[in-house]
């Protein structure tokens, strides 16, 4: 995002009086930190490595990445986002190969993950995901509604079950209700707790989505006749979803990574898998940095998905 | 009800309407009648009333004494009586209120389809009529923040229009507008006046009142003080709380 203030702010960072001290500092940090013996190092500069001196090799990674920080500043802002990401991601790749992964280890068993926990994690979340949106819109309007006892029991919901831990949740539903004679299996129980959890969250999203809509926007709408639940769906869900949507969608990205929380009462979900697959050849690191990078890959699809939804619906404003 | 057998009356009959906010009465003892195709301006310093009242008439206020008849149907709590009577009343507000996320051909015919129940064919047809009316067509595949208030307004009293009410309520419908765009909106209502719409309106646009009106009320502190054909209002108010306002606002005029 720009901040359209019309001032051409000069680009101090590459003017030599503050560039050049910049670089020094770096050098000496460097030096400090013993750079040149980093494995990260010997990965970036092993040809320089073997025949210098650590000042060599520490003036050559200052060289390097000044150079880097020199050339990113001059190129066009999408550029440099996207260069930003490439190099971080690299970094962060290098960071796990200094695990001295077993990559025979990982693919051998990343179907199984994808297969069996991706699929179970998907379908438990996107349940949650609609049955919380029903519970939050049920939720908002009671708060919203005037009646007193429908106040009462959207209050005590959304406050109990924001109130306490999701794992305390799961247990309490696939554990607890039993002793009333509900017998509930895994999957469901953990779909409930998580649906009753996140609905609780997005009532709050919902209610406060609602209030942002003119009341002008209501009184026009009765004064023509619609129905309310006409209003409701055809002039203020539309228009409160602009407010909604970029809160729920950070409450559906957390909920994705939370739906590992299910693994507990023993449903084959990613993290679960991640768990136990790592057990058998005491691979764990593997294991959870595969299904880490799932999760991630997930929650970025989810990120694109908001901002398709968010454009969808900010069109009116779009002048 | 059946509200569509009830035996008409006149488009709007108010008999001994009180209200009260907590404590303090916003109306007191309103008497009012108006008779098909008359105009009525309601004027008054502001805080006396004259949204309240309009606003009661198709039930965005609630009142605690007296009656209201819409074309011989009674205003009461129930559901029914209440989609009768806004079946009936047409509605412009002073902050347009259209519906944002809509384009301004489907502010209109969004109402004609779901209360009225017309085909999606009829409601375009129609919808456009009513905006050929206001003389903004060429707009209809536009937002509403794309237009000028002056435009939104015309929109605003097109869709009202279009759902054929008997009377049409206006509320300080210039009072958001720039002054440009103000006499575009009033040659509106009197086009409407023209074919013959029945329509109480809350203005400061005393000059226009003077023109457009059959009937001025003017109000204060939740009562009627003076009626008056609008010449007569103008010309000889005979009370002292009439003239000290007619001073104020034909000053700034």
């Amino acid at each position: 995002m720009h901040f359209a203030d019309n001032v051409d702010y000069p680009p101090w960072f590459r003017r030599p009086v503050v560039f050049l001290p910049a670089l020094a500092i770096l050098y000496l940090a460097l030096w400090q930190g013993d750079a040149a013996h980093w494995a990260v190092t010997e990965t970036i500069l092993g040809v320089l490595k073997a025949s210098a001196t650590p000042v060599v090799v520490t003036a050559g990674l200052t060289a390097l990445i000044g150079a880097n920080v020199w050339l990113i500043l001059g190129l066009p802002v999408r550029w440099q986002v996207f260069a930003v990401w490439v190099e971080l991601a690299l970094l962060l790749a290098l960071f796990f190969v200094s695990f001295d992964l077993s990559w025979d280890f990982i693919r051998r068993k990343i179907w199984l993950l994808v297969s069996i926990g991706l699929i179970n994690t998907l379908y438990i979340s996107a349940a949650s995901i609609a049955f919380a949106s029903i519970l939050a819109l049920a939720g908002a309007m009671a708060k919203l509604s005037g009646n007193g006892v429908a106040i009462g029991v959207a209050n005590f919901y959304t406050s109990f079950f924001r109130g306490i831990p999701l794992l305390m949740q799961i247990y309490i539903i696939y554990l607890g209700l039993p002793q009333l004679g509900v017998v509930i299996d895994a999957i469901p129980a953990g779909i409930v707790a998580l649906s009753l959890c996140y609905g609780a969250y997005m009532t709050e999203i919902f209610r406060a989505g609602i209030e942002s809509v003119p009341v002008g926007q209501w009184e026009a709408a009765r004064a023509l006749g619609f129905r309310p639940g006409t209003i409701l769906a055809r002039i203020i869900l539309p228009q409160a979803m602009r407010v909604i949507i970029p809160p729920t969608g950070n409450q559906f990205i957390a909920m994705l990574k939370d739906s590992s929380l299910v693994s507990v009462i023993g449903v084959w979900e990613l993290m679960y898998l991640a768990r136990t697959e790592g057990q058998t050849e005491f691979r764990h690191i593997e294991m959870m940095l595969t299904a880490s990078m799932i999760y991630w890959v997930m929650s970025g699809m989810l990120e694109l998905a908001q901002a398709r939804i968010e454009q969808h619906f900010g069109q009116a404003h779009a002048r | 009800m059946p509200a569509d057998a009830s035996p008409a009356g006149p488009p709007l009959e108010i008999r001994g309407l009180s209200k009260w906010y907590g404590a303090f009465q916003a109306l007191d003892g309103i008497d009012l009648t108006i008779g098909r195709g008359e105009r009525l301006v309601i004027c008054g310093p502001s805080g006396s009333g004259k949204s309240t009242l309009i606003r009661t008439i198709n039930a965005l206020e609630s009142f605690q004494r007296g009656k209201i008849r819409v074309d011989g149907v009674v205003l009461s709590r129930a559901p029914a009586a209440v989609a009768a009577i806004r079946a009936r009343v047409g509605m412009v507000f002073q902050q347009f209120n259209l519906f944002p996320h809509l384009t301004v051909l489907e502010n209109c015919t969004l109402p004609l389809r779901r209360v009225r129940g017309l085909s999606a064919e009829d409601a375009r047809a129609r919808a456009m009529l009513y905006l050929e009316k206001v003389h903004i067509p060429e707009q209809a595949a536009k937002f509403p923040a794309q237009l000028s208030g002056g435009q939104q307004q015309r929109v605003a009293i097109a869709r009202a229009v279009a759902m054929g009410p008997q009377l049409l309520l206006l509320d300080e419908p210039t009072s958001a507008l720039d002054p440009e765009m103000v006499k575009e909106v009033l040659d509106t209502m009197l086009g409407l006046a023209a074919d013959g719409m029945t329509m109480a309106v809350v203005t400061h646009e005393m000059g226009f009142a003077r023109e457009f009106a059959t009937q001025v009320i003017f109000m204060d502190r939740g009562r009627i003080v003076e009626t008056a054909a609008p010449a007569d209002l103008f010309a000889n108010p005979r009370e002292e709380r009439t003239r000290a306002f007619l001073r104020q606002v034909l000053r700034k005029d």
